[in-house]
């Protein structure tokens, strides 16, 4: 399982808006394209992706075969009290992937 | 990743957007699944931007950025976020529910495009109302359906 990557700050000032990118390596294969046997390849993608800070969610996110292979996300935590950044990814055929990281407000 | 334009594919491609028994979303499918997320409650134009350059080569990656104008805060905030097509295989691309720790009201990714369609985003605020933008988009090489070669 490859890692994901995620690029947020390590430590902000409380009340702040800071900007988290991720992006995980997955095929996402929609399931309508047909291989090269001419037979369909099934489905195969990222379904959800959950964050949380501090305990409290940021967001819960439903993919779909409309997003990109090697699916990348920017978006925006607000930050009180420090805590863990941590995100979740699960999927298709048992994929799950997690990412955790400490971050300092002060 | 690159994609050299062959003949093949051109002609491939036409082939499949011929082929009529592929039951791809259509604007009917769309707001079916519109209405499926929102209740079928009124959508009303505004607060919304969707970003989506507005001529795309490649349908495989195609950036975009969706943003509503909210602080986050008490009735003006966003519960939660979906973005819809027209075209592609299936009406959803995505939707997201914010919690308490969302800065913005915003997200950016990276979609895929099966044909020339409209695109919807639509936003759902804390006191129930719906907040929709729209943007048409022109894409040369299609995602989503085109085979391996």
């Amino acid at each position: 399982m490859a890692a994901p990557l995620v690029s947020a700050p390590k430590r902000v000032r409380r009340g702040d808006v800071f900007e988290v990118k991720t992006l995980i390596s997955h095929p996402m294969e929609t399931g309508f394209r047909p291989g090269t046997n001419g037979t369909i390849i099934p489905r195969d993608i990222v379904q959800k992706m959950r964050c949380r800070f501090a305990g409290e969610a940021v967001f819960d996110l439903e993919l779909s075969p409309a997003i990109s292979a090697n699916p990348y996300f920017i978006f925006y935590v607000r930050a009180e009290t420090g805590g863990a950044l941590e995100i979740e990814w699960t999927g298709d055929n048992g994929f799950s992937a997690s990412y955790s990281a400490l971050i300092l407000v002060e | 990743m690159t994609i050299a334009i062959t003949r093949r594919m051109l002609i491939g491609g036409l082939a499949v957007s011929l082929v009529p028994v592929r039951a791809n979303a259509t604007p009917e499918t769309m707001q079916a699944a519109i209405a499926d997320a929102t209740g079928g409650r009124a959508l009303r134009e505004g607060k919304v931007t969707l970003d989506i350059q507005p001529l795309i080569d490649n349908g495989n990656t195609v950036p975009m950025r969706v943003r509503v104008d909210s602080t986050m805060t008490g009735v003006d905030r966003v519960k939660a976020l979906h973005v819809f097509n027209e075209k592609n295989p299936q009406p959803h691309v995505l939707s997201v529910r914010f919690g308490p720790r969302a800065g913005r009201a915003e997200i950016a990714t990276r979609i895929k495009l099966a044909d020339t369609q409209k695109v919807i985003a639509v936003a759902e605020m804390e006191d129930g109302t719906l907040w929709t933008a729209a943007i048409d988009v022109i894409v040369t090489i299609a995602a989503c359906i085109e085979g391996l070669e």
